[in-house]
């Protein structure tokens, strides 16, 4: 044994430098490589949505012939004509009813989730054991079994062809990933600050307004921008429950206008998906910390 | 806190507690109960006991091939959406300067993806002269008929969801970083090649999360709805016409929510059934050790 490390000097070592570089050589082809796959993996992914942006300022007939980005005759025909829409709405409209539905949904989501979160991270009460259980069904349970008896519960309170269906789950923590999500973040949290305020006289109430709220913030962050990406995408909630046009979200808007126009108005319909796609891109590039750091943490669907 | 009432954690909790009995325990006893009755929203409904059923079984072919359907898409989207971003994330899981530029480009697909605007590009993208055949006629190949044939058609709904791994590949990065590098070392200093540290270490490791992620790709899956009722409206020939849009036709369009109950039970308890069979044989192949995060 001993004698087989102090030969390391002599021819040995000549023998390592070489292993040593040919070592090094691997590693630098190993990284080309996985450079080469993940550039063209993410082009490939990407094109389609460059592809998108660039197609929604061609002419109709350049859409079905170019498969390059650039339009050979430029024209904002599409976005003009597509604005104006074949309803006596334009796109305006549908844009502020999607904010409309959005942002009461998200601040719903962000109160309710966080009292629910708070009250099974921080406390004792009879039933807790069941109640998280539900949780936890509720988090697996797929939607499309509860869909019908809701539409019906939706129906007999009169809230058919509002956005009362859109809101009101999800201010009652419908949205169980979010509880879960924001109960694991506050399980890692110490809970020493909130003690002392309890000491110091502070309510539970004001514990968690004054303390538990700002702790919890990048957690909180994350249950926003998810609920506000999905309720954008949302298709099937206002399909179901939206029947007039004039208060119809951008989703199914695009849906009409591909009902109405795409047999000839190609580039309209491309022009508004473009468009119906830019907030969301602007909310995500803002703020890609909170979706990643969300998913990988929290475990959230996508 | 031992001075509070002990029924206050229940304060913070009601609007939990009314939304599960509300929104979700009624309407869970109730879809069971409608799905053993007649109902179109105009009289009462009528209690036709096993009725439903019996004619989904039997008499019922758009049923069949809708089952049918359903399981092929989730039996190949599932395993192939899996392998890809586990591939994708073992690629990324390196010493590589812009990690974070791929990571994020290979994430955007799963933020719009779920979108109609998507939908309908994809819609154009496999048109007979859209871009992904202008593409292949460019590199020399024949055109396909993505729509019109009934196998094709199902797979590029395949591949719509293929195109957003980006979140799943976020939750196997997040593991593949998490685990101990002096395995590695040790392994190697063992002899093992990169093969079998990948099949002996790695794959052990993260098999809590490959867990999770099947089980989730897996009740998402099985409903999908945008992207066929987009893209395909179900045709051609029913080959894209998944049970979420038989539900939604049969309650919304034909109001019968007494046999839509029966058939969304159905598809309820087949992803019951499977989910149950993955969290049973867990035991056999997840590995959790004593505390994956020390």
């Amino acid at each position: 044994m001993t004698d087989h490390i102090l030969s390391q000097n002599s021819p040995a070592a000549h023998d390592i430098d070489i292993a040593r570089s040919r070592e090094t050589r691997r590693h630098r082809l190993n990284a080309v490589l996985r450079y080469a796959l993940l550039t063209a993996v993410g082009l490939l992914m990407l094109y389609p949505l460059i592809w998108l942006i660039g197609a929604s300022f061609k002419t109709n007939s350049e859409i079905f012939s170019n498969p390059g980005f650039w339009p050979e005759n430029p024209t904002l025909d599409g976005y003009i004509k597509g604005w104006k829409t074949s309803t006596p709405y334009s796109f305006g409209t549908f844009f502020l009813n999607t904010l409309w539905i959005v942002i009461p949904k998200v601040i719903g989501t962000a109160i309710s989730c966080t009292a629910v979160a708070y009250g099974f991270a921080r406390f004792d009460f009879p039933g807790k054991k069941i109640l998280f259980a539900a949780l936890i069904a509720t988090l697996l349970l797929p939607n499309v079994v509860t869909r019908i008896p809701q539409y019906l519960i939706f129906r007999d309170l009169g809230w058919l062809d509002s956005y009362l269906p859109l809101w009101v789950p999800s201010a009652l923590a419908g949205d169980a990933f979010f509880v879960f999500m924001l109960v694991q973040f506050l399980r890692a949290i110490p809970r020493d600050m909130e003690e002392a305020a309890r000491v110091d006289g502070a309510t539970t109430w004001q514990t968690l307004i004054f303390i538990v709220v700002p702790l919890l913030m990048p957690a909180l962050i994350s249950v926003c921008l998810f609920q506000f990406m999905w309720t954008m995408n949302d298709f099937l909630g206002p399909l179901i429950y939206i029947s007039s046009v004039d208060k119809y979200p951008i989703s199914l808007a695009l849906k009409l206008s591909i009902d109405t126009t795409e047999a000839f108005e190609w580039n309209r319909v491309l022009a508004m998906s473009v468009l119906s796609l830019a907030p969301a891109l602007a909310v995500f590039f803002l703020a890609q910390k909170y979706f990643i750091d969300g998913i990988s943490s929290g475990g959230i669907k996508g | 806190m031992s001075g509070d009432n002990r029924f206050l954690g229940l304060l913070y909790l009601s609007p939990f507690v009314i939304g599960l009995l509300v929104f979700t325990a009624l309407p869970f006893i109730a879809s069971l109960y409608l799905s053993f009755t007649n109902y179109n929203l105009m009289n009462e409904p009528v209690f036709t006991g096993l009725q439903n059923y019996i004619r989904l079984f039997t008499g019922d072919r758009t049923f069949r091939k809708s089952l049918w359907v359903t399981l092929v898409y989730v039996f190949t989207t599932v395993p192939l959406k899996l392998a890809f971003a586990l591939f994708m994330a073992v690629i990324l899981n390196y010493k590589l300067k812009f990690i974070n530029v791929f990571r994020t480009a290979y994430y955007v697909p799963s933020i719009l993806g779920g979108s109609i605007a998507i939908a309908v590009l994809w819609r154009y993208i496999f048109a007979d002269v859209g871009l992904v055949n202008m593409g292949l006629t460019t590199l020399g190949f024949e055109p396909v008929n993505w729509f019109g044939d009934p196998t094709n058609a199902l797979f590029t709904i395949t591949l719509l969801r293929l195109w957003q791994f980006g979140s799943a590949m976020v939750i196997f990065l997040a593991a593949l970083q998490s685990i101990d590098k002096t395995l590695y070392e040790a392994a190697s200093i063992d002899g093992a090649g990169k093969w079998t540290s990948f099949v002996y270490i790695t794959l052990p490791l993260i098999t809590p999360v490959i867990f999770f992620n099947l089980i989730m790709q897996m009740v998402q899956a099985f409903q999908e709805f945008n992207g066929p009722y987009i893209i395909t409206q179900g045709g051609p020939l029913k080959s894209t016409y998944l049970l979420p849009i038989y539900i939604y036709d049969e309650a919304f369009k034909r109001f019968d929510m007494g046999y839509a109950s029966a058939i969304a039970w159905v598809l309820f308890l087949i992803i019951m059934a499977l989910t149950l069979i993955a969290f049973w044989s867990s035991r056999h192949w997840v590995y959790y050790a004593g505390d994956k995060r020390s």
